[in-house]
């Protein structure tokens, strides 16, 4: 249980400015996602955190401890890398047992961890004998065995098929709370840093532009750029008078402190009914039909479109149909 | 914190490794630079020189010309139709690459009466490096999209058309590279030239240092010959930077392409492809047999031959460990701070190794006899040969095994909390050392089978199985000469082949 802090933390490569002044705390215990595009920093700062690279300047700190100019082996910071990277030459055995210490190694520490990932009984089979997911949980429980205050991931599931990336990503979350451990976790993928993260921070230009609980950030974003990046949105032109907003969808109720020609909804409220019953008219434009949901791209009679969150099933309206919106929750409004 | 060794260190001893690999090509330099270019404008400058450009230019147009209908039409053969017994002609012919030019001129002159001459060179060099086509041609056959023949035969052409417009077009840029690697391996073989008696320049370049004592002469043919080298290297430059545009695009399963029915040319295929391995593997083969039972029942040649093979292995071992000592910063410089330096390092690593081997042994004599004398005549000198010649082999072979051991491995190491020298044991050398051992073992065959750099720069008095061999076979003594052939293939042919299998490299011959 530790407190892993970063602090102004700077980094370049020659004239590229990678870092520049990352600033974030992952609470004792709890998992950090740290969601960016590629290119973004996000991997660099992970490997400032675990000591691969030298800072230009900035503080890393566990528990208040000064871990800055610190080696990697003297930082009880573990890593999973992307490709899970085991050594193609040990067991499953001798991958988690690496890092521990012949006591811990004796006490049965190995088959604990393996059972928390789900690997019971796998300790004599060789990486190559082990599907890319298995491989992958093996990567973890060789990060948790030796007990680390502070575990990084990077990209962990990048490499796996949806369905499994799904039932994994929620074994790592249950593993990591099991042990206590404080993880941070980067990824590019904002459905997955939306669902594993207790903690999310956002980051873009080598900088954290917001961090907090994932519901926050999504009904929040900081900023236009995060309200896009976290999730879809809807932009709609309006005219703000109060805590009012004059939109193409009438007239809504309005929060955030900005007076900006464009006020924000995220698709899932605006409610769709097929029948004569209330709302805006519109029509159906686009149905992009995902299974478990639909998205829905409406016109307006002004000729404004819209997106719309539906419920999949036989009753998903079909091009061309026309149907009624209307508004649940605040619209958000920005600065500029 | 990423890197073994820290970047400067490294880049400084790979720097140096490579300088002390590019001693005989500057010295080379340096020696044409005070012989004045009076002086080598008049050698140059002469009948002789012309007529040796000729048959040089002549032999290399032949064999290539050979070796590319050789190499090109057993590798279709092989990867393309119903070839009977089809699996096993594909790796007899690659098996050739293994016997040196020397090898198999012992074997064809101890065979047929009055074997010398221009085809009678020309038939060793084409038997003994056609593979440097078929292989890489047959690669690309095996490896081309057999989508972009689907296509073809799609849009109406038929099968005729499908291959010459889609299919050969294809592996186009393998039979050049094939085909140029046959022209500079030919420029460059002294072997299979001494032992026909065809004046080319190696050859010349032999006589004039070794039986006429006319440096300026041999060096100046040297100088020639090195610049023909040069333009060939510069048209092998040119083709392979074509051959970026016959990328396969997508990333899509490999499909096997269809095999193309041979039909009522079953039989004619069978006995061609026969015909060939017979020539290249059958003939050395049945003349090492013949001549082996005689050799080895004359008194006192076990001894000699004991002698000799001490000595190769002696030779061998030290140019191999000076080789792999060289090797290693370069290898580690490119494998871990690749750059514009590791780069640059490389690429120089890789000029001498189109040269001769002759030339190389020719500027070392040199270097000996003005600079270093204290290294002349000494196992030293020899070594650095084999250094300057093989280095890309084995900078390959260590960039190859510390490729085994990525640096993200001792990343996730250290950060379980292992010290670097613990990570060094646990993780690198574990899964380094195969590649580095079958490297190091590669090098040594290369050194035991080169023959003119050796003939030049053996120790006064110490003879290897390759200067026995071709010593013995130069004054027709064929049973004499018998044992160290034998001895050569038994030691050198066969696991250099088990060799380059494993670890996917190539086999030179050192003829």
């Amino acid at each position: 249980m530790a407190e892993l802090r970063a602090a102004g933390v700077h980094k370049s490569f020659g004239r590229v400015r990678v870092l520049s002044g990352v600033d974030l705390t992952v609470p004792s215990g709890r998992l950090m996602a740290v969601l960016g595009p590629s290119g973004c920093g996000k991997t660099t700062l992970l490997r400032c955190v675990a000591g691969f690279e030298p800072v230009d300047s900035g503080r890393i700190t566990v528990d208040g401890r000064d871990l800055t100019g610190a080696r990697p082996e003297r930082r009880r910071i573990t890593v999973v890398p992307q490709e899970g990277a085991l050594f193609p030459h040990l067991s499953v055995f001798g991958n988690v047992a690496y890092g521990l210490d012949r006591t811990a190694r004796r006490a049965g520490r190995v088959a604990e961890v393996l059972e928390l990932v789900g690997l019971v009984g796998a300790e004599r089979r060789m990486p190559h004998q082990l599907s890319g997911g298995q491989q992958q949980r093996v990567a973890v429980a060789r990060a948790l065995a030796p007990r680390p205050p502070v575990l990084l991931l990077d990209e962990p599931f990048s490499a796996l098929d949806a369905a499994l990336r799904f039932e994994l990503r929620r074994d790592v979350r249950a593993a990591l709370h099991a042990d206590g451990a404080t993880a941070l976790l980067v990824t590019h993928d904002q459905g997955e840093a939306l669902s594993i993260a207790d903690e999310l921070a956002v980051m873009r230009d080598g900088r954290i532009v917001q961090s907090g609980p994932p519901a926050v950030v999504y009904t929040a974003p900081a900023d236009p750029w995060v309200a896009g990046f976290v999730g879809e949105a809807v932009w709609l032109p309006a005219a703000i008078d109060g805590d009012r907003a004059r939109t193409p969808l009438g007239s809504l109720p309005v929060v955030g402190a900005g007076r900006g020609p464009q006020v924000l909804l995220r698709p899932e409220q605006l409610d769709v009914s097929t029948g004569q019953g209330g709302g805006l008219p519109a029509t159906v434009v686009r149905r992009d039909f995902h299974g478990h949901d639909a998205v829905l791209g409406l016109r307006l009679a002004d000729g404004t479109e819209v997106a719309a969150r539906v419920l999949g099933g036989p009753t998903v309206p079909a091009v061309g149909a026309t149907v009624g919106i209307s508004v649940r929750g605040p619209a958000r409004a920005y600065q500029g | 914190m990423r890197r073994l060794t820290p970047r400067p260190a490294l880049a400084v001893a790979a720097a140096l490794a490579v300088a002390v690999a590019l001693i005989p090509l500057a010295y080379l330099v340096v020696r044409v630079g005070e012989a004045g270019w009076a002086r080598v404008g008049a050698e140059l400058l002469t009948r002789r020189t012309a007529v040796l450009t000729a048959r040089s230019l002549a032999l290399a147009v032949v064999v290539t010309t050979a070796c590319t209908v050789l190499g090109v039409g057993s590798a279709f053969l092989v990867t393309r139709t119903d070839l009977p017994l089809r699996r096993a002609f594909a790796v007899l012919a690659a098996l050739p690459l293994a016997v040196p030019t020397y090898v198999a001129g012992f074997a064809w002159v101890s065979t047929v009466d009055g074997f010398a001459g221009f085809w009678a060179a020309t038939l060793v060099l084409t038997l003994c490096s056609y593979p440097y086509v078929y292989l890489p041609v047959a690669a690309a056959l095996a490896g081309a999209d057999p989508g972009q023949e689907e296509v073809a035969r799609s849009l109406g052409k038929d099968a005729w058309r499908t291959f010459a417009g889609v299919t050969l077009r294809q592996v186009r840029p393998a039979v050049a590279a094939g085909a140029l690697l046959v022209a500079l391996y030919v420029l460059s073989d002294f072997g299979a030239v001494s032992l026909t008696r065809l004046d080319v320049f190696t050859r010349a370049i032999f006589t004039a240092m070794n039986l006429g004592f006319d440096r300026t002469g041999a060096l100046v043919l040297a100088t020639v010959l090195v610049a023909l080298t040069a333009l060939l290297l510069l048209g092998e430059a040119l083709t392979r930077r074509g051959g970026a545009r016959y990328a396969r695009l997508g990333a899509g399963a490999r499909r096997p392409p269809a095999r193309h029915r041979l039909g009522p040319l079953r039989w004619p295929a069978l006995a061609a492809v026969s015909a060939l391995a017979t020539l290249a593997l059958g003939v050395p083969a049945a003349s090492l047999a013949r001549w082996a039972a005689a050799g080895v029942s004359r008194p006192g040649s076990l001894a000699e031959v004991a002698t000799a093979a001490g000595n190769s292995l002696w030779f061998a071992a030290f140019g191999g460990a000076l080789t792999l000592a060289l090797a290693l910063p370069v290898g580690l410089l490119t494998a871990r701070a690749p750059g514009p330096v590791a780069t640059a390092l490389d690429r120089l690593a890789y000029l001498p190794h189109a040269l001769p081997g002759l030339v190389i042994g020719l500027s070392l004599v040199f270097f000996g006899i003005n600079v270093a004398f204290g290294l002349y005549q000494t196992v030293w000198l020899l070594a650095l040969a084999y250094a300057t010649l093989f280095l890309p082999l084995a900078v390959g072979a260590v960039g190859a095994a510390t490729a085994q051991a990525p640096p993200a491995l001792e990343e996730v190491a250290r950060s379980l909390g292992r010290w670097p020298a613990h990570v060094l044991r646990t993780v690198t050398i574990p899964l380094a050392a195969p590649g580095l051992g079958a490297g190091a073992a590669l090098v040594f065959l290369t050194c035991m089978k080169e023959l003119p750099a050796t003939l030049l720069l053996r120790p006064t008095g110490q003879d290897t199985l390759a200067t026995e061999l071709w010593t013995h076979t130069s004054v027709a003594e064929y049973a004499a000469a018998a044992p160290y052939a034998a001895l050569l293939v038994l030691l050198s042919a066969l696991p250099t082949w088990w060799l380059s299998v494993r670890t996917g490299a190539f086999a030179e011959g050192g003829g």
